[in-house]
C-alpha cells in the first residue's frame, strides 16, 4: 500500500552529528558491504574496477565548505541516506505498492520483487536516498538494516545499523524517535537536531546535529607554538665546550 | 532532468492520440463507410497504444508493469495507467459498434472523451505533482498537455475527417496551446531552483553558519542520480531547440492550416500540419525535461 500510515507505533531513525563526522566513508563502506550480502539482491557495481566506475550506494558522503561573514571557511563532512519521512513522497508516488512504510515502526522501504523500476520515487525524492540498482534493475534504498536490527542471531551490540555500529567518532546513532528518553531524542534535544530541507513538507524522522560554533581564531592561544619569552634557556655546556661557548660569546 | 526518449515520445504520441480519441468522442464529423471509421480509429488507438508501449520502454521490468494499476488512491501514475486503459477499452467498443453499424452511440462516445481527457490529465500530474522540481509543479503543466493534446489531436482529426471549417479551429487550438506553453515558459524562467526557497543552505541545515558550497562529491564518477536529475548536457542547445519548437509546432502547421483553407486543398494535406506539430512537440518536450532542475542537485554542486 503506498497511502502513508496516519501514525506509526515507533518512529525509528538516526541521529547524525555534523560536528564529530570527520568523513572517513567508514559508515559508506560498511553500508555498501552489509548491503551487497544480505539483501534479497546485491547492491551492484558497474565497471568497478575499470576506468567509469558506478554503482549503487545507500548511504554517501558529500564534503561542504562554509563560509562565515568575516571568519575563515570551515569543513563539513555530510553523510547522507534515506531520512525515512514522515510525509515521505517517495511512497505515494509509487504506482504497485512495492514502496512502503512501515507502520509498525516507520521504515520505508522497497520490495523489489513488486518494482518496476520506472524510477518516479527517486524524482519525488529531494535528499537523492534512492538509487536504481544498474543490475537488478529495481530501485535500492536505506532499509535502516531492518535484518541487522530485529536480528535473533546477531550478538546484541550489532543489532543496529551497520553504519552506526562501525563509526569511529560515534557521530552516528539509532533510535525511536517517539521515545522522549531515547538516547536519538536526547540528543536532539540537546543539540538542537534540524531536518533537511523543511520547505518540501516532507517531515524527516532522521535529524542532523548542527556543528558546533567554533571559538574566534583572533583570541585563542595555540599550544602547538609557546610564546618565545616562555622558552627555557639553553642549558649552559661544561669543559671544552663550555670554554669554546664563552669564547665565541665574547668575540660578539 | 535526463530526457529520455523513450518518455518524451510517450508524451508526445498518446497525447496526440488522446486528443483525436477525445474529439472522436465528441462526435467528430468523418465521412465515409467502415473503412474510413475505421482508419481514423486506428489512427488515434494507435499513437495512444504506440506512446504507452514506448513509455515502457525505460521501465527496469517492463513484465512487472501490470502492478502499476493497483495504487490508484496515491498515485498519479497507477491513475493514469487505469485511465488509459479504460478509455482505450470503451474506445474500442464504440469503433466496433461504428465500424460495425455505422452509428456512433453518443453517451459511450461522451464517457470515451471524458477518458481520454482524464489520461493525459493524469500524465501530466505525474511531473505536476512534483516538489522536487518546482518549474513543473504547476496547474500550468496540466493546461499546457491538455492544450497541446487538443491541438495535435485536432489536426489529425482535420486531415482524417470532414469537419466543415477545420483551419480556423485549428489555428485557434494551436494558438491556444502555445500561448499555453508560453505562460508556463514565463513563469519556468521565474521558477528555477534558486527561486524555490531551496538552497544548498537548507539542503545541508548549514546556512546559520554561512555561505555553503560542495567541496567534494561523494565519489569521482557520476552516479544515477547525477545522470538523472542533475543532467545539464541536454540544456546545451536550449534556445535553438526552442525556436525550433515554436517553427515547427506553432508557425508552419498554422502556415499550412491557412493555405489549405484559402486554396481550398484537400482535408489530407492537414496531415502535414499535424505531424509538423508532433516534430515540434518532440522538441518541446525535450526542453520540458532538459531544463527542470531537481532539488537533488544541491547535493552535487551544480542545477
Amino acid at each position: 500500500m503506498t497511502s502513508l500510515p496516519a501514525t506509526t507505533e515507533r518512529r525509528l531513525g538516526l541521529v547524525i552529528d555534523l560536528d564529530t563526522c570527520v568523513g572517513c566513508h567508514a559508515c559508506a563502506v560498511n553500508c555498501k558491504e552489509w548491503n551487497s550480502g544480505a539483501q534479497d539482491s546485491p547492491l551492484s557495481d558497474v565497471d568497478a574496477y575499470g576506468a567509469d566506475p558506478s554503482g549503487a550506494w545507500l548511504n554517501r558522503i558529500h564534503t561542504f565548505e562554509v563560509t562565515p561573514e568575516g571568519a575563515p571557511a570551515q569543513i563539513v563532512h555530510f553523510p547522507k541516506s534515506c531520512l525515512h519521512c514522515d510525509d515521505a513522497p517517495c511512497v505515494t508516488v509509487c504506482p504497485t505498492g512495492a514502496s512502503h512504510k512501515r507502520s509498525e515502526d516507520g521504515i520505508v522501504l522497497v520490495t523489489e520483487d513488486m518494482c518496476i523500476g520506472c524510477g518516479l520515487c527517486a524524482w519525488a525524492c529531494p535528499y537523492g536516498a534512492r538509487e536504481m540498482d544498474p543490475v537488478e534493475n529495481v530501485m535500492k534504498k536505506c532499509t535502516l538494516c531492518v535484518d541487522r536490527i530485529y536480528s535473533e542471531t546477531l550478538a546484541e551490540e550489532d543489532r543496529i545499523p551497520a553504519c552506526v555500529r562501525t563509526c569511529p567518532s560515534s557521530a552516528r546513532h539509532f533510535g525511536d524517535f517517539n521515545d522522549p528518553t531515547s538516547n536519538v531524542s536526547v540528543l536532539v534535544a540537546a543539540r538542537g537536531g534540524i531536518d533537511l530541507m523543511p520547505e518540501m513538507g516532507t517531515k524527516p524522522v532522521n535529524k542532523y546535529l548542527p556543528p558546533r560554533p567554533k571559538t574566534n581564531a583572533a583570541t585563542r592561544t595555540d599550544p602547538a607554538r609557546p610564546a618565545a619569552a616562555c622558552q627555557p634557556d639553553t642549558p649552559r655546556p661544561e669543559g671544552f665546550l663550555g670554554w669554546l661557548d664563552a669564547a665565541l660569546d665574547r668575540l660578539g | 532532468m535526463h530526457p529520455a526518449i523513450s518518455v518524451i515520445f510517450f508524451t508526445v504520441a498518446s497525447g496526440a492520440g488522446f486528443g483525436l480519441i477525445f474529439l472522436l468522442g465528441l462526435g467528430f464529423p468523418v465521412g465515409g463507410g467502415a473503412g474510413r471509421a475505421f482508419a481514423v480509429s486506428l489512427a488515434g488507438g494507435g499513437l495512444a497504444v504506440a506512446g504507452l508501449i514506448a513509455s515502457t520502454f525505460h521501465l527496469g521490468h517492463p513484465e512487472r508493469a501490470w502492478r502499476a494499476l493497483s495504487q490508484w488512491r496515491s498515485s498519479w501514475l497507477s491513475r493514469e495507467g487505469i485511465a488509459a486503459i479504460a478509455t482505450l477499452g470503451l474506445f474500442g467498443i464504440y469503433a466496433l459498434v461504428w465500424m460495425w453499424s455505422g452509428s456512433r452511440l453518443q453517451i459511450l462516445g461522451l464517457l470515451v472523451s471524458l477518458g481520454a481527457a482524464a489520461t493525459v490529465f493524469t500524465t501530466a500530474m505525474i511531473y505536476a505533482q512534483l516538489r522536487t522540481v518546482p518549474q513543473w509543479k504547476t496547474r500550468l503543466t496540466p493546461a499546457v498537455y491538455l492544450s497541446f493534446a487538443l491541438a495535435s489531436g485536432w489536426l489529425l482529426a482535420s486531415a482524417l475527417g470532414n469537419h466543415a471549417a477545420p483551419g480556423p479551429w485549428g489555428i485557434a487550438l494551436v494558438i491556444l496551446a502555445w500561448a499555453m506553453k508560453w505562460a508556463w515558459w514565463v513563469r519556468a524562467g521565474r521558477t528555477r531552483l534558486a527561486d524555490s526557497g531551496s538552497s544548498p543552505e537548507t539542503a545541508t541545515g548549514l546556512g546559520f553558519i554561512g555561505k555553503v558550497r560542495l567541496l567534494e562529491r561523494p565519489h569521482s564518477g557520476e552516479n544515477y542520480l547525477t545522470r538523472e536529475m542533475v543532467h545539464v548536457i541536454g540544456r546545451k542547445h536550449a534556445r535553438k531547440l526552442r525556436g525550433l519548437a515554436l517553427a515547427l509546432g506553432a508557425v508552419l502547421p498554422v502556415a499550412i492550416l491557412i493555405i489549405t483553407a484559402l486554396t481550398n486543398a484537400p482535408a489530407p494535406v492537414n496531415l502535414l500540419a499535424a505531424l509538423s506539430m508532433l516534430a515540434g512537440l518532440l522538441a518541446e518536450r525535450w526542453l520540458f525535461f532538459a531544463e527542470a532542475e531537481h532539488a537533488v542537485s544541491l547535493y552535487y554542486g551544480n542545477r
